[in-house]
């Protein structure tokens, strides 16, 4: 425990005084007791999350086999993580490469310029660090290496991303969308329009609904056979067409039924960033003749920008296990088109292949914590601590 | 300071000492409290016999029997529905327990390999007994079987006898349901049905887009289950299986049987696939998302021209609740091919040349594919002896003619014929609603697929449901899907199958095959 604010300034304020010894806040028996107490606590913690988290490490390095009379565990080092890299799982994993399209060199190129024009600004920058410098063109390597697997597999000819690529598209395009909509939803209720108490109820209700229960509702809308949209889908003349049967289609209504359901959850966290902004910057600029664009830009933004970058980086933790929705909706389909890395590991682990799939739930690990790191070092410090 | 501690220390241990004594005393209670609800169920027992006199009676009282099985409402339905009889008549309470069926396997085999136990028998596909038997989870019913003439074990035919119910010449499981994928067409709109592929494309293709039902919608030239994850997977070996085999059921579909080569990289699969694919532009916009319940439906509500399924749409068109095709339906011997692989060569050659097809019929080599095998009931081995009697009896309960000839009449149970006697006595389907005509095109082809000599045996290889479900599945529907290529896909599968094949042991796995085949 650390020693209390009156404490401290009453040691700082009598100096002659011979300094006091700093009291431990428990010693002996006493400090016995509190082991006792908290250990059980520790304990408990310890062998619900070290302990599978340790032995699904060592199960990603391993086979598991039935036997007779039980099972079988066998070392195996790299192989799990070879086969998902290298092997007969890399398609799947990865995907299926090929020569990028010439958008996909646009966009490649496009990435890697902004990523180097980024770590160009920094070096020159007054908060520059040889620590920060290095892990930044680390972070950027990664980055422009993900970038090309982006492209060989998404942007090119006769590519096709694998659930890794897949989950990046769940994270990254459905978080911009659900971004936009809840900001935008956000804006329009902090103005006394009439009725907005209701609305804000309203927009609330997809969030209290159960991912489950949130694919089948898109299950059934998504039916352009027997769904309520299949009037309009034949008299739109694609009574022959269906999204699901379409690797893209099926991954646009995943991206759709995912931002339905956590549009809500932006939505009520930006609504209060935008009420709690404080009312002298936006009543200065309106009296020095600012637009309304010009005062959201200039003033509302900047004042929500911390809560942006935390609020996405919850979702964007939260939307790399993206697994109810594609299950429901399409079981992955069609062919592995709409699997995220959750879901692979989970088929994996259906099969029986528990190596495997400790291996796909490893991997995934680490992209999230890339993904974490990089963004809370490099984002975060940047627009909020400065 | 120090008095507090210690009191809360003393409270400590007083605390532990009471939650430790009070856990050394629980046990001996709750045994004394188990002696005493026997004893009462005993002297029950005891007063109902002196009471009436039929000692037969209710020879499973109190016994409880945990079955676990698929999400139906096939399958699961005759059990459900007979469940309550078997009890007013047995004591023993069934428990129907029901997961995916793409979950069904390994439920099975953690609940029996961690020895958790909860399912006490399992009703499942026969395919999958081979990965239970050899740890020794499934009871050995031979002597059961051999004991019981309720069960009329004859009049079962032979090929669910001694395939689907046996291994290695001992019985592990009570067949319910017999399996063969066959062809439906809609005898109102079809004169002819389709003896090759082709010409079943060519009928699929005329009919893609019409009205078949009269509501005034466009309807669908062939219906044919595509989903992922899902009973799909077998489709594509009945379209292979006429290309492949020829020479005889002992030949085989799956594996080269010189070396365990997979028959996946060849000029009859490479066709197969293609035939898969087109029927795709002729079946429902959302077909890659149908399973077989799905197309069932589209046919029975007269949306499909033509499709292929089990025997499941032949008693489902006769529910005038479901069905309006009920009396436009025919049934037909899944179709053939006029060319077949050379083996050696891995190239198709006509069946006319030489003595290629020597189970020809008019030039067509049809090769009817037991797919599944039949639905079928087993005993978990460490389920309590009444418990495992108890199940053993409710399977044959269920499989006695005097059940199992009606319920393989209904179209929602999901089980079809299996048994001489249903074969041979057509009054009992036009009882149930077939008309004549029907009931002997029907049965007709499923007596014509079941006797063929060029019958395909499916997979019963150990780990086969990896084989099929898991990397055939997959790399089907991936190129159905356009997500790879069709050479992509079919090496995709030869070097999956290679290298489960090579992590299981090369020579034990041929050893395997050869003798499921009847190959020495």
């Amino acid at each position: 425990m650390e020693p209390t604010r009156q404490e401290t300034a009453t040691s700082t304020s009598a100096t002659n005084k011979p300094k006091p010894t700093r009291k431990r806040p428990f010693s002996g028996k006493e400090g016995m007791a509190s082991s006792v107490f908290i250990w059980p606590a520790l304990l408990v913690v310890l062998l619900l999350s070290i302990f599978p988290l340790l032995v699904s490490l060592y199960l990603s390095f391993s086979r598991f086999k039935f036997v007779k009379g039980g099972f079988e565990v066998k070392w195996i080092g790299l192989l799990n993580y070879k086969k998902l890299l290298f092997g007969s799982e890399k398609t799947h994993f990865l995907g299926k490469m090929e020569q990028p399209t010439t958008l996909g060199w646009i966009i490649f190129i496009g990435i890697t310029v902004l990523l180097i024009v980024t770590l160009i600004h920094y070096y020159r920058s007054d908060r520059r660090s040889t620590g920060g410098l290095i892990f930044r063109a680390i972070v950027y390597a990664i980055l422009i290496a993900f970038a090309w697997l982006l492209v060989i597999t998404t942007f090119s000819q006769g590519g096709r991303p694998g659930t890794m690529v897949v989950t990046w598209i769940y994270v990254f395009v459905g978080i911009v969308i659900q971004y936009a909509v809840a900001l935008l939803l956000a804006v329009i209720l902090t103005q006394q329009l009439p009725g907005r108490r209701f609305f804000r109820v309203i927009f609330l209700l997809p969030m209290m609904i159960t991912p489950v229960g949130v694919a089948y509702l898109f299950r059934m809308l998504t039916d352009t056979g027997k769904g309520p949209f299949a009037p309009l889908w034949q008299a739109a003349g694609l009574g022959m067409y269906s999204w699901v049967n379409d690797p893209w289609g099926a991954r646009i209504a995943i991206i759709i039924g995912d931002a339905w359901q956590w549009i809500p959850f932006m939505f009520i966290v930006l609504l209060a960033a935008l009420e709690g902004q404080s009312m002298e910057q936006r009543e200065a600029a309106l009296v020095d003749g600012a637009n309304r664009w010009q005062i959201f830009w200039n003033i509302t933004m900047p004042q929500i920008i911390p809560v942006t970058i935390t609020v996405v980086l919850i979702r964007m933790i939260e939307a790399f296990k993206i697994v109810d929705l594609p299950n429901v909706l399409t079981n992955g389909g069609p062919g592995t088109a709409t699997e995220s890395l959750t879901l692979h590991a989970y088929f994996s682990w259906r099969a029986l292949d528990l190596g495997g799939s400790a291996a796909i739930a490893y991997s995934l690990l680490i992209v999230v914590t890339f993904f974490g790191i990089a963004y809370i070092n490099i984002l975060r410090r940047r627009f909020v601590e400065e | 300071m120090k008095l507090r501690t210690g009191i809360v220390i003393a409270v400590l241990v007083v605390v532990l000492a009471v939650v430790l004594a009070a856990c050394s005393q629980a046990a001996p209670q709750v045994i004394e409290k188990t002696v005493v609800v026997t004893q009462v169920v005993e002297k029950e027992v005891e007063k109902e016999v002196v009471a009436t006199p039929t000692p037969e009676a209710k020879p499973y009282e109190g016994v409880e029997v945990n079955i676990v099985t698929f999400t139906g409402p096939q399958i699961a339905e005759p059990l459900q529905r007979r469940a309550p009889d078997f009890e007013a008549m047995t004591g023993a309470k069934i428990n129907i327990i029901t997961v995916p069926f793409s979950d069904l396997y390994t439920k099975i085999l953690t609940d029996a390999a961690t020895g958790t136990n909860s399912f006490d028998a399992w009703v499942f596909a026969p395919q999958w007994m081979v990965d239970y038997i050899l740890p020794g989870y499934m009871e050995d019913l031979t002597d059961r079987v051999a004991n019981d003439p309720q069960i009329e074990w004859d009049d079962i035919a032979p090929f669910f006898r001694d395939f689907s119910a046996s291994y290695n010449g001992k019985i592990y499981t009570i067949p319910l349901d017999g399996d063969f994928h066959m062809g439906y067409y809609r005898s109102d709109l079809i004169d002819s049905p389709p003896k090759t592929w082709d010409e079943y494309l060519e009928i699929a293709k005329k009919f893609q887009g019409q009205d078949l039902n009269g509501d005034g919608d466009p309807d669908f030239g062939s219906c044919v289950s595509m989903k992922r994850g899902a009973q799909a997977y077998w489709f594509i070996h009945t379209i292979a299986a006429p290309y492949i085999q020829s020479k005889g059921t002992s030949q085989g579909v799956f594996f080269n049987t010189k070396d365990m080569e997979p028959l996946v990289n060849n000029a009859a699969f490479s066709k197969a696939l293609d035939i898969y694919n087109e029927m795709k532009d002729y079946g429902p916009p959302d077909s890659l998302n149908l399973d077989v319940g799905d197309t069932r439906a589209l046919f029975t509500s007269g949306r499909c021209a033509l499709s292929i399924d089990w025997g499941d749409i032949g008693t489902l068109a006769i529910d005038p609740d479901t069905s309006v095709v009920a009396d436009k339906t025919g049934a037909m011997i899944a179709p053939g091919s006029t060319e077949v692989l050379n083996w050696d060569t891995g190239e198709l050659v006509p069946c006319s040349e030489g003595d290629n097809c020597p189970y020809a019929v008019d030039g067509v080599n049809h090769a009817p594919y037991a797919a599944f095998g039949g639905w079928s009931g087993g005993v978990n081995a460490a389920a309590d002896p009444k418990v495992k009697d108890a199940a053993y009896a409710f399977f044959s309960y269920m499989s006695a003619p005097a059940q199992s000839n009606e319920d393989v009449t209904i179209g929602i149970t999901g089980f079809n014929p299996y048994r001489q006697s249903q074969f041979l006595n057509r009054e009992l389907w036009v009882k149930a609603g077939m008309s004549p005509d029907f009931a002997s095109n029907y049965l007709g082809a499923i007596e014509d697929s079941l006797n063929s000599p060029n019958m395909v045996l499916d997979l019963r290889i150990p780990q086969n449901q990896k084989y099929q479900q898991v990397i055939l599945d997959t790399a089907v529907s991936q190129f159905m899907a356009g997500e790879i290529s069709k050479e992509d896909a079919m090496k995709q599968i030869y070097d999956g199958w290679q290298e489960l094949t090579d992590e299981l042991g090369r020579d034990d796995q041929l050893a395997a095959y050869k003798g499921t085949l009847g190959q020495k």
